[in-house]
């Protein structure tokens, strides 16, 4: 039962983590209906921006955070303007390609600059707790309390403020929204910023919670964000949430049953099951095709 | 001297120039007459040749966007390597190692079958996550079968590619799809492409095309993994990756899809470049995805994106001469 506790707080952990990346998928596809596959390796280049900014000075996990959150939605917004925008009315399968083409461009160059992994400076010095013989340090609640917090601030930035409301507009709409005044833009340039920022985030907890970081981290931690998002119903923001903490659950206790080179096939499998059974996802609505 | 290219060949030509090719490619082996580079870098533009127009049947002709080709070449290699080293391996090459690339398609094939099953439901951004999903689940699939060596690989596989093989099955596979893409069946391949919807309307049995094409493309996709090991000589999982998938699709995209000169122009163009860059390291892996988002960006076509070298197309293709009449 402990070693029960124990696992699902590491869960809760990982999913915490592949949640904010998941977001960052989850609302470009929702506003652009594109794969943005480079969204993981710009979660993998913000775990370097963490290392290279402890490196040049050492701050505080807080200042770390925004900075790197900066940084990296600068690259998003970068990313999206010289290589997506414009795509934008190319046919479908230009983008995905793009997208990809993206991401191996920046996991490639990453690589060439750092062959090997680096480790991690300690952003942060963990107090841990017992209870009744599970183990559960600050750091876990700090990364737990990050992302619900990112999330619920995302949650309330879509349903209540303007931008939030752009932003929903152009996921129903394309074509008549920008003729009621919305700069559709700027909105997919911010969307592009938010989703970026979320994986900074994610990078920067990452990055603290297990301190190696490799440039094939996007491949192996942020592909898994995406497959949580695509079994949330990729496009709706809630369900990447819940697809990321399925996600975090089933990593875990695979790994508790079968030896950990498994996890990999068990992850990939449920995703391809879902997608055979519910191709939309858990929360996802199918799209109507229109003649 | 262009007006030759503007119309078919007469008539034997083409034929007498393959059986040209097919005995060059002889000689050379039989009396050594290329060095070992040489020899080296022809076999792998064979093996690239089918990888690209094995996978232009699906993602050019038909207009999905799979990414799972390195997964069927994954298959191929493996089961073939079984086959010549695990379970044949005391038989002669001569018929042993086609039986092993045959034995090695037909697997791909036959998963390529199951993936066209998935392609009814879903098509376009979801289909491309099922082949994602299918290529990583084939390499950690592969990690954890330690009868094939799991993540340390596939040792002793014989040298059995010969350049004579690699012609034979590159014209094998070029034939093949061409006789699929411009038969009657394979315009259904096309009319996927152009309109699922209306495709069916107008009678197209889409299921039976999109099936055809998955199975035919990854069939010859199992092929070059099989010759690819046997051109290696070891093989691991790590191998056939996304990053291997990526280098597929830079010469479908760089040929332009839709086009069998295309993609034998894309496969030489990547295989010549690959070389020409070697000496970059692991930069050579960051300038190859980077030509393929310029060429999305500034030429998405490609070189011969959906036209035809003429020699490529079947006779009855070309209107009848006036004189005939």
């Amino acid at each position: 039962m402990d070693y029960f506790a124990q696992q699902a707080i590491n869960a809760v952990q990982l999913g915490s983590i592949y949640a904010l990346i998941a977001l960052g998928y989850s609302m470009v596809y929702g506003v652009l209906v594109m794969i943005n596959f480079a969204h993981g390796d710009v979660f993998m280049v913000s775990s370097f921006f963490c290392f290279l900014l402890l490196l040049v000075l050492p701050v505080p996990f807080v200042v770390a955070l925004i900075i790197v959150m900066l940084a990296t939605a600068i690259l998003g917004v970068a990313i999206e303007r010289l290589a997506y925008r414009p795509l934008r009315n190319a046919p479908r399968v230009s983008a995905i390609i793009t997208a990809l083409g993206c991401g191996l461009v920046i996991q490639n160059t990453t690589l060439s600059l750092s062959p090997y992994s680096q480790r991690m400076p300690e952003l942060f010095k963990p107090v841990t707790w017992q209870f009744a013989g599970v183990t559960l340090s600050s750091l876990q609640i700090l990364i737990i309390g990050v992302s619900v917090g990112l999330m619920i601030a995302l949650d309330f930035f879509i349903r209540k403020t303007r931008y939030g409301m752009a932003m929903r507009a152009i996921a129903q709409d394309r074509i008549s929204v920008p003729l009621m005044g919305v700069p559709v833009n700027q909105i997919i340039a911010m969307t592009f910023a938010i989703g970026a920022a979320l994986g900074g985030a994610a990078g920067v907890l990452y990055a603290s919670a297990y301190p190696v970081i490799s440039a094939t981290m996007g491949v192996l931690v942020g592909w898994k964000a995406f497959v949580a998002a695509v079994i949330g119903g990729i496009g709706n923001v809630r369900g990447a949430v819940l697809g990321a903490y399925v996600l975090g659950a089933v990593e875990v206790f695979t790994v508790t049953v079968l030896p950990s080179t498994y996890r990999d096939l068990v992850v990939y499998s449920l995703l391809l099951v879902i997608l055979i059974f519910k191709p939309y996802g858990l929360l996802g609505r199918p799209a109507v095709q229109k003649v | 001297m262009m007006r030759w290219f503007k119309q078919p060949p007469p008539r034997g030509v083409l034929l007498a120039l393959l059986v040209a090719g097919l005995a060059a490619c002889f000689a050379i082996e039989q009396f050594g007459l290329v060095d070992n580079y040489v020899r080296f870098v022809l076999i792998t533009l064979g093996i690239n040749i089918i990888l690209c127009v094995s996978l232009n049947l699906v993602n050019g002709w038909m207009g999905e966007f799979s990414v799972g080709h390195a997964g069927f070449m994954a298959l191929g290699a493996y089961l073939s390597a079984c086959v010549s080293v695990k379970w044949l391996g005391w038989g002669n090459p001569l018929w042993m190692f086609p039986l092993a690339v045959v034995a090695g398609g037909l697997l791909a094939g036959a998963v390529g079958f199951l993936l066209g099953l998935l392609s009814f439901k879903t098509r376009g951004d979801y289909l491309a996550i099922i082949t994602l999903a299918f290529l990583m689940i084939v390499k950690s699939g592969i990690e954890n079968i330690p009868y094939v060596g799991g993540p340390r690989g596939f040792l002793g596989i014989g040298n059995h590619t010969s350049l004579l093989w690699t012609a034979v099955w590159t014209v094998l596979t070029l034939w093949a799809i061409r006789n699929l893409v411009y038969s009657r069946f394979g315009r259904g391949i096309v009319a996927v492409r152009e309109d699922e919807i209306a495709a069916n309307a107008m009678g197209v049995d889409t299921r039976k095309a999109k099936l055809a094409a998955f199975v035919v493309s990854s069939f010859f996709g199992g092929v070059a993994g099989a010759l690819f090991a046997h051109q290696l000589q070891f093989i691991n999982p790590s191998v056939f990756d996304i990053v291997k998938s990526t280098e597929i699709l830079v010469m479908v995209y760089l040929g332009g899809i839709g086009s069998l000169g295309g993609s034998i122009l894309g496969a030489a163009a990547f295989t010549i470049l690959a070389q020409v860059l070697q000496p970059l390291g692991t930069w050579r892996m960051v300038i190859l995805p980077l030509i393929l988002v310029l060429l999305m960006l500034f030429r998405p076509r490609g070189i011969m994106g959906m036209r035809e070298f003429p020699w490529f197309v079947p006779r009855r293709e070309f209107p009848a001469k006036e004189d005939k009449k």
